[in-house]
Parts: C-alpha cells; sequence; structure tokens
C-alpha cells in the first residue's frame, strides 16, 4: 500500500464512520456481519486451533528432552505461546483470507455492477453503509474468536500430549496453572483488536475502489489477503514491542 | 427543471465533454442520444455528481449541484430516481426489499405503509406479486421494471435513465420505453434518458439533444429529427438501412 493508498484509505475510513442515516438499518446488518464473522468462522478456528495446540505441545516436548528441565514446562510454554501469539495472530491470518477475500469480492462486485452508485445516487452514505457494520462486527467478534481460539489451543495441547504420552495430565496441568500472568490476555486481545480492524477495513478499501469486471474483482481479492496479512504481521510486532 | 452550463470533463487528456449547455423541461421525456464514446454517460454522471466535471455547473431547479456541501447534495439525491443500464439491483435482496430500501433509509412509515408503497409501485411497472423474487430470478425486462420501480419509490422530482433498451428485445423495449414516458408525465417528474435506441428516439424523444465528439451538436424534437439535413446526426439516427429506407419513404 504506497502512500496515495494509504490516503484514500484513510479518506475512506473517515466517510464510514459518519453518522449512520438511520442506526436501525445499521444495528440490523452490524448483527447480520457478526454472525457471518463470528459464527461462520467459529468451526474454521476451532479445528485449527486445536490442532495446533497439539502440534505445538508435541513439538515442545520434543525439543525440551532434559532431565534439568521438568515437564510441567511443556504446559507453561504452550499455555503462553498460545496466548500471545498462535491464537490472535494465526487465527487472524486465517480470518484474512476467508473474510478478507469475502469482503473484497463483496464489494467488488457492488461496484463493478453499479449497486454503489445506486447507494449513493440515493442519497445513502455508501462506505458508511457496507463498510462501517463489518469494521464494528470485526472489532468485536475477532476478539471473541481469538479468546475462544486460546482456550482449544491449550486444550488441544492437553489432548495431544496426554494422548501421544509426550506428558502426564498432572504435569500439563500444573503447567497451564503455574506463573500464569494475565497481562498476557490483554496483549492478546489488543492485537485481535487491531487484527479484527485490519481484517474488515483493508478488503473493504480494496473492494471499494475496483474498476473493471470480474478479473479485477479477484485481483483485488487477492490483495486484499495479502495486504491484510502483511499488515497484521507489521501491527503484531508493533503491538508486542508496545505493551511487552 | 435541469439546466446544465458549459460542461467540461475530461479523463487524463481525453476531453470528453466540450462545453455543453441545455434545459431539461419537466413533464416531457429529453433525450441524451450519440454514438459510443460520443460522451452522453460521462454527461449523465456529471448531472448526478458521480463524476464532477472541470468546469460548469448543473442546476436542479434553480440550486446549483457542483456548488453545493455533501449534507446539501444528499437533499437533492433524495429527489433522485435513477435507472441504471444493468439495472443495479441489490443482489442480495428481494424485490420488495430492493424497493423498499429507500422508504426504510429515509422515511418513518410503519411496515404496512411502506408495503402498499412497493405494491403500487410493482403494479405501476405490472409486476405485482413478484415480491418475493430475487433479482437472480429475473429476466432483464423485470429487472428494468424493477429498477423503475425503486427509482419511483420515493416520488422523484428527477428521473435519470442510462441505456434502459440495453440488451431488451424490442417488444420489451417499448415497453420500458413507454413506462418511462407514462410517469413522466403522471408524475411531471423531470426525466433525462441518455440511449442510443432509435426506435426510443422516434417513440418517445420530445426533447433530444445529440452529442458528437463531446459536443451538442444539435437539440429539437423527434418530429424534427426526421427532417434534419445535418450529416454527422443523419450518420447516426439513420445508420440502419431500414431507417434509410424509413426516412426515404418519409
Amino acid at each position: 500500500m504506497n502512500f496515495t493508498n494509504f490516503g484514500r484509505y484513510i479518506l475512506l475510513l473517515r466517510a464510514a464512520f459518519k453518522r449512520p442515516e438511520k442506526t436501525k438499518i445499521y444495528m440490523k446488518a452490524i448483527f447480520q456481519q457478526m454472525n457471518f464473522i463470528g459464527v461462520g468462522s467459529l468451526g474454521l478456528i476451532s479445528i485449527i486451533s486445536t490442532f495446533i495446540g497439539a502440534v505445538m505441545t508435541l513439538q515442545i516436548a520434543f525439543q525440551l528432552v532434559s532431565d534439568f528441565i521438568p515437564k510441567t514446562i511443556i504446559g507453561s510454554v504452550n499455555r503462553d505461546s498460545s496466548i500471545l501469539e498462535l491464537s490472535p495472530t494465526i487465527s487472524a491470518i486465517v480470518l484474512a483470507g476467508k473474510i478478507g477475500s469475502a469482503i473484497s469480492s463483496e464489494i467488488g462486485t457492488m461496484r463493478v455492477s453499479e449497486q454503489i452508485d445506486a447507494l449513493e445516487i440515493m442519497g445513502i452514505n455508501a462506505p458508511g453503509y457496507l463498510i462501517l457494520p463489518k469494521i464494528i462486527a470485526g472489532i468485536t467478534m475477532v476478539p471473541v474468536l481469538v479468546i475462544i481460539s486460546m482456550v482449544l489451543s491449550i486444550t488441544g495441547g492437553y489432548l495431544g500430549g496426554t494422548l501421544s504420552g509426550a506428558v502426564a495430565p498432572a504435569e500439563y496441568i500444573q503447567g497451564i496453572t503455574t506463573d500464569f500472568n494475565p497481562f498476557t490476555i490483554a496483549v492478546a486481545l489488543v492485537k485481535a483488536f487491531v487484527f479484527g480492524f485490519i481484517i474488515t477495513s483493508v478488503p473493504a478499501y480494496e473492494g471499494f475502489y475496483v474498476k473493471g469486471g470480474a478479473l479485477e474483482v479477484a485481483q483485488a481479492s487477492t490483495r486484499a489477503v495479502v495486504v491484510s496479512c502483511i499488515s497484521i504481521l507489521a501491527c503484531d510486532y508493533i503491538v508486542t514491542q508496545l505493551m511487552l | 427543471m435541469i439546466e446544465i452550463k458549459d460542461i467540461h470533463k475530461s479523463f487524463g487528456d481525453n476531453d470528453v465533454l466540450k462545453g455543453i449547455s441545455g434545459k431539461f423541461e419537466p413533464g416531457i421525456t429529453n433525450l441524451i442520444i450519440g454514438g459510443s464514446g460520443s460522451g452522453k454517460t460521462t454527461l449523465l454522471k456529471c448531472m448526478i455528481g458521480l463524476h464532477h466535471p472541470e468546469k460548469g455547473n448543473v442546476e436542479y431547479d434553480g440550486r446549483d449541484f457542483t456548488q453545493l456541501n455533501t449534507e446539501e447534495r444528499i437533499e437533492i439525491r433524495k429527489e433522485i430516481g435513477m435507472l441504471f443500464q444493468g439495472s443495479a439491483l441489490f443482489d442480495s435482496m428481494t424485490v420488495e426489499e430492493n424497493i423498499m430500501f429507500p422508504l426504510n433509509m429515509f422515511t418513518d412509515q410503519s411496515r404496512s405503509e411502506k408495503l402498499d408503497r412497493v405494491n403500487f409501485c410493482l403494479e405501476r411497472v405490472n409486476l405485482e406479486g413478484k415480491n418475493k423474487l430475487f433479482p437472480a430470478e429475473l429476466s432483464g425486462g423485470m429487472k428494468k421494471r424493477v429498477g423503475i420501480a425503486r427509482a419511483i419509490a420515493m416520488n422523484p422530482k428527477y428521473l435519470f435513465c442510462d441505456e434502459p433498451n440495453s440488451g431488451l428485445d424490442p417488444k420489451t423495449s417499448i415497453v420500458i420505453d413507454e413506462l418511462i414516458k407514462e410517469i413522466t408525465e403522471e408524475y411531471n417528474t423531470t426525466t433525462i434518458v441518455v440511449t442510443h435506441d432509435m426506435n426510443s428516439v422516434m417513440g418517445i424523444g420530445d426533447y433530444i439533444m445529440f452529442l458528437h465528439q463531446g459536443k451538442k451538436f444539435w437539440e429539437g424534437s423527434n418530429k424534427e429529427i426526421a427532417k434534419t439535413d445535418i450529416e454527422e446526426l443523419n450518420d447516426f439516427v439513420f445508420a440502419s438501412r431500414f431507417m434509410k429506407a424509413a426516412k426515404d419513404k418519409f
């Protein structure tokens, strides 16, 4: 995203955050988007988080083979890695692919089929009506999904570790409950909030300014996912640096 | 009434509109015609604010649209109905929801009042009972008629139609043309139709503005267009053998 694009992105967001024409209609759109982003992504996030947690446990157990290191450390490392990095970031990247491409292609198709022009001719603030509900749904539902992902990742670690015999159930539970710092949850939620904003606003921008036809909509969709993923990783670093 | 004064618009080095002026009166069907690339759709988009002209004014009953701020423009846009070339119906909404959409956004009517208005508009375009269909389930002509129904839902003072007959068979084209003319006369709207369909020109062209190479080349009525000697206009209007034969006979 070069400076011109960044400027247009900011202007689009400014237009999106203008006062809604009718709050009731916007609220309905927000709940629809919350359903799409939150409930619609729950299955995917659950599967990915559970398996990542399980694999993490096995890999930590494989790498920490020493009589001097207690096995409870497996649970601790898995817990902190899941909460601080894996759940927010991996979830966000997966959601950027699933939700980002859907948002970009939906808005892009509306642009090329003149539906956005129709909204503007009616006197409706098109960025507000199309983008604001998506952003609000993103910044509320992505943190919820990340919390669910944390729980499932730690649970997956338990299942993976105990079923394979890499760690005893009591050791794992002792590991995840020892020296727990609740601030890590706050860091993860800040990340989730930022990622939720990126996942919805960047694809909306890419879709909103599409020119052309089906090919350009597809290209915008790909660009939306790529730019979202890079932005997520950059913001991940910035938030981590600022908060830890 | 809509008045345009000295409209200029270019895209890069390409001067699309080179100083177009004209008046469009209410209660009659105003047509903007011209060949592909003559600037008629660009002119329409300048008039409704989707393009910003570099120079010139667009006045809606004396209110200069080009000089207004966003809020004032929105107020004028609430008085505009627009039929798009591809209908531009919202895919995810039913016919009923499409027509009800502007009513939901800008009125405080009860649901039954809005439903009455939707049914009235559907009846007006001969699509009674099609409320629950989605745009994907409609034919091209039906989509245009739903587009007209949505455009008139708010009782617009100004009605714009961009190529209303494109992609339609001749019979359906006549139905759409007659519908536009009826609505214009019935509600005294200022109607502007961009077209290159000669049946429309001859059938409903009360006032016709002919654009050629970004300039207004000719203006008059459908009765006058048949008698004109202007070569560029004749080349456009009587391009087909059928029209040429009709003119010779006339």
